[in-house]
C-alpha cells in the first residue's frame, strides 16, 4: 500500500496537510476576532478592514504572494523584524507555505464565520446578560456554541484552499522539495517533466481523495451541531 | 428579604416617549397597559436592557440607574432576572444546562433557593434531560423562570410570560407563578394587558397608557376604581376580593367565602377551611336591585352603597359602571344606561347587589406536583 506513492510523492502529501492544518489553526483565532469586529462592530476604517480581509479572494494569488515576498521575505520589512527579533524566516520555508495558505484561505474562513454570526439571535445573548454572564462568558459559552457549524464550515474552505493553494505558494517560497513543495506544485512539476504523467496522476487522486474526505468531514459535523441545537 | 424598587424614567423613541415613576414594593407589581403603552421599555430599563434618556432605578439600597450620578449598572451585574415573553431558552443546551446556567453565575456563598426546590416548584423534573427544541411553549416558560430563579436574583422581571401561550396553557402556568409570589420572597414586576392574569396575580397595579403612568396603587382598590381608563373598558373589569374559605356544603357542592363584602357562594373549591382565596367579580355579572329581591334563584345578594357612577363617555355605549361601597370593599356593577336611569340611582343610595354563584368559575387544577395550591378564583369569562 505505502509503495504505491513514492517518498518523495508522500512527503509532499504529508506536507501538503501540514501547511494546510497549520494555516487553518493559526488563521482561526485571527479570524474569530476579524469576524466578530465586521459583524458587531461599529468602528471607522470597518469597510476598509472589509476589503483588506477579502482582497486575496480576487486578487491573482500571484500579485498576493508577490506581496507576501515584499512584505514577509528576508529583505522585506516584516521578514527582516521577525527574522532579526525571533530568529523566524518564512520566505522558502514550509511555515512560508502554511502563511500563503492562510492568507488565501482567510476571506473563505471569515465569510463563513461572519454569516453564522449575523444569524445568532442577540436576544440569547442578552438573556444570557440577565443570567450575569458578562461578555466574555456570554462569547464563549452562548455565542461560540451557536456559531460552530459556520466555524466547521469556514475551517474546512480555509482548509482546502490552503491545501490547492499554487499561485500564491510558488511566487512566495518557490517549489523546493521536501521544504515547500506541496501537492498542486508537485504535479505542477511532474506535468513539466518528459514521463511524469503516471505521477501526476497519482497525486492527482490523492487530492480528490484529501479534498472529498474533508467535505464529508465537514458536512458530519455541521449536521451533528445542527442536531444538537435542534432536537 | 430583598427592598423595594423605585423607578423613575423619561426616554424617548421615534415619536414614543415614555415618562413614569413609580415604586414596587414586595410582592407582585403588574405593570398594565395596551400594547403600545410602555410597559416593556418600562422593563427593559429596569433589567438594564434599555439605556433611558434621563431615569433612576434603586433595588434596596443598591443604585442601579442614575443618569444624572453617571451610574448604569450592566445587566449581569444587577442580579435581576428576566422571564422574556419567548422563553429564550438556549438552544445548544439541555434543560439541565439551562438552569445549571442561571446558577452558574449567581454568587455563591448566598442562599437562594436550591436547584431541587426550584425543580419541584415548577414541576420541571421530567423535562432535566430535554432539548428546548422539544418542549411546548408552556413548559419552555417554566424553564425560563426556573432558570432565571437560579441566578438568585433581587427581583423577577416577567414581561408578559404567557402571551404566546393558548388558554390550556396559560392555565397550566399561572398556578406556578402564583407558587412563585407566595413561596419564593422574590419580588416580581409582571408586565401584562391582559386583566383576568393582573386580577388573579398583582398586589400592586401599575396602570400605563400612551408612555404615561395613568394610576397606581394597591391592586383590589385599583381594579375597583371606575376612572382607570385601560380597566375600565376591559370586557373583564371588575372587583377583586380576598376570602377566605368557612365552610363547605357537599350535598350542593357549594363552597361559602367569607370576603370584607359579605359571604359568598361559590362552586365548591377544593381548598381546606381556612384556607385565602381571591375572587374576581366582574363588573357584567353584578346585578342591582332597588329592594332586597325575592323569589330569586341567585344565591349571593349584598347589601351595597352607591358610591361613584361612571359619566357618560362621548361613545354612548349601552353600558356603564357603578362603584359600589359593600362592606369594607369595593364592588363594580356593569349595567345599562337605561336600567340607571330607570331606577334613578343616585350616589348614596343603598341597594342590593346580586351575583349568581355559577357566574364564579374555579381556577383549573394545575398539572404539578402541587399539595394545597393557592388556587385563585376567577368567574367564567367564557360564558
Amino acid at each position: 500500500m505505502l509503495d504505491w506513492l513514492r517518498p518523495e510523492e508522500w512527503t509532499a502529501l504529508r506536507l501538503s496537510l501540514l501547511v494546510a492544518s497549520v494555516a487553518t489553526l493559526a488563521s482561526l483565532p485571527l479570524g474569530l476576532a476579524v469576524a466578530y469586529l465586521l459583524a458587531r462592530g461599529r468602528f471607522w476604517g470597518k469597510s476598509a478592514l472589509d476589503t483588506l480581509v477579502h482582497l486575496p479572494l480576487i486578487l491573482p494569488p500571484v500579485v498576493t504572494g508577490y506581496l507576501l515576498l515584499l512584505g514577509f521575505g528576508r529583505r522585506g520589512p516584516i521578514g527582516a523584524f521577525l527574522h532579526d527579533h525571533f530568529g523566524i524566516v518564512l520566505s522558502f520555508r514550509w511555515t512560508g507555505a502554511a502563511l500563503a495558505g492562510a492568507v488565501m484561505g482567510f476571506p473563505l474562513l471569515v465569510r463563513a464565520i461572519r454569516l453564522s454570526l449575523e444569524a445568532v439571535d442577540g436576544k440569547l445573548e442578552e438573556a444570557a446578560g440577565t443570567l450575569g454572564a458578562n461578555r466574555a462568558w456570554v462569547a464563549l459559552v452562548v455565542t461560540l456554541p451557536l456559531i460552530l457549524p459556520g466555524v466547521i464550515a469556514g475551517s474546512i474552505l480555509c482548509f482546502a484552499k490552503a491545501m490547492g493553494e499554487f499561485g500564491a505558494t510558488i511566487t512566495f517560497v518557490s517549489n523546493i522539495p521536501g521544504e515547500t513543495q506541496t501537492l498542486p506544485t508537485a504535479i505542477y512539476t511532474f506535468t513539466q517533466i518528459p514521463g511524469g504523467e503516471a505521477g501526476a496522476m497519482r497525486l492527482t487522486l490523492v487530492s480528490v481523495a484529501v479534498s472529498m474526505a474533508a467535505l464529508v468531514a465537514s458536512e458530519l459535523m455541521a449536521r451533528a451541531a445542527a442536531r444538537r441545537l435542534a432536537a | 428579604m430583598t427592598g423595594a424598587l423605585s423607578v423613575a424614567v423619561e426616554h424617548a423613541q421615534g415619536d414614543f416617549h415614555l415618562s413614569a415613576s413609580f415604586s414596587a414594593p414586595a410582592g407582585v407589581t403588574a405593570l398594565f397597559g395596551r400594547s403600545g403603552s410602555g410597559k416593556t421599555t418600562l422593563v427593559n430599563v429596569i433589567g438594564g436592557l434599555l439605556r433611558p434618556r434621563s431615569g433612576r432605578v434603586v433595588l434596596g439600597n443598591a443604585t442601579l440607574l442614575d443618569t444624572e450620578r453617571g451610574i448604569f449598572v450592566p445587566p449581569h451585574r444587577r442580579r435581576i432576572g428576566y422571564v422574556f415573553q419567548e422563553a429564550r431558552l438556549f438552544p445548544h443546551l439541555s434543560v439541565r444546562q439551562n438552569l445549571a446556567f442561571g446558577r452558574w453565575f449567581a454568587p455563591r456563598h448566598e442562599g437562594g433557593l436550591a436547584t431541587e426546590a426550584v425543580v419541584a416548584l415548577l414541576g420541571l423534573a421530567p423535562l432535566l434531560g430535554r432539548r428546548p427544541g422539544g418542549l411546548s411553549g408552556g413548559e419552555r416558560q417554566r424553564v425560563a423562570i426556573g432558570r432565571a430563579l437560579l441566578a438568585k436574583p433581587r427581583l423577577l422581571l416577567m414581561d408578559e410570560p404567557l402571551a404566546s401561550l393558548d388558554e390550556t396553557r396559560k392555565a397550566e402556568i399561572l398556578p406556578f407563578i402564583e407558587r412563585l409570589r407566595d413561596e419564593a420572597g422574590i419580588p416580581i414586576v409582571y408586565v401584562s394587558h391582559s386583566v383576568p392574569e393582573v386580577a388573579r396575580l398583582a398586589d400592586t397595579l401599575v396602570v400605563l397608557e400612551g408612555g404615561r403612568l395613568v394610576a397606581a396603587g394597591e391592586a383590589a382598590e385599583m381594579l375597583g376604581r371606575l376612572d382607570v381608563a385601560p380597566l375600565g373598558l376591559s370586557r373583564d373589569a371588575g372587583a377583586v376580593l380576598p376570602g377566605r374559605i368557612v365552610g363547605h356544603d357537599a350535598g350542593y357542592g357549594l363552597t361559602t367565602v367569607a370576603t370584607p363584602a359579605g359571604p359568598l357562594h361559590l362552586p365548591r373549591v377544593a381548598l381546606p377551611e381556612g384556607a385565602t382565596v381571591r375572587i374576581q367579580v366582574l363588573a357584567r355579572d353584578v346585578m342591582l336591585s332597588l329592594r332586597r329581591p325575592e323569589g330569586l334563584s341567585a344565591l349571593n345578594v349584598l347589601e351595597a352603597r352607591v358610591a361613584e357612577i361612571m359619566p357618560d363617555g362621548r361613545e354612548g355605549g349601552a353600558a356603564t359602571d357603578i362603584r359600589l361601597r359593600c362592606g369594607g370593599a369595593a364592588l363594580v356593577a356593569r349595567i345599562t344606561r337605561k336600567s340607571r336611569d330607570g331606577l334613578g340611582l343616585q350616589v348614596g343610595d343603598a341597594v342590593f347587589a346580586v351575583v349568581k354563584t355559577v357566574a364564579f368559575e374555579a381556577a383549573p387544577e394545575s398539572h404539578g406536583p402541587s399539595e394545597g395550591e393557592p388556587a385563585g378564583l376567577r368567574p367564567a369569562w367564557r360564558a
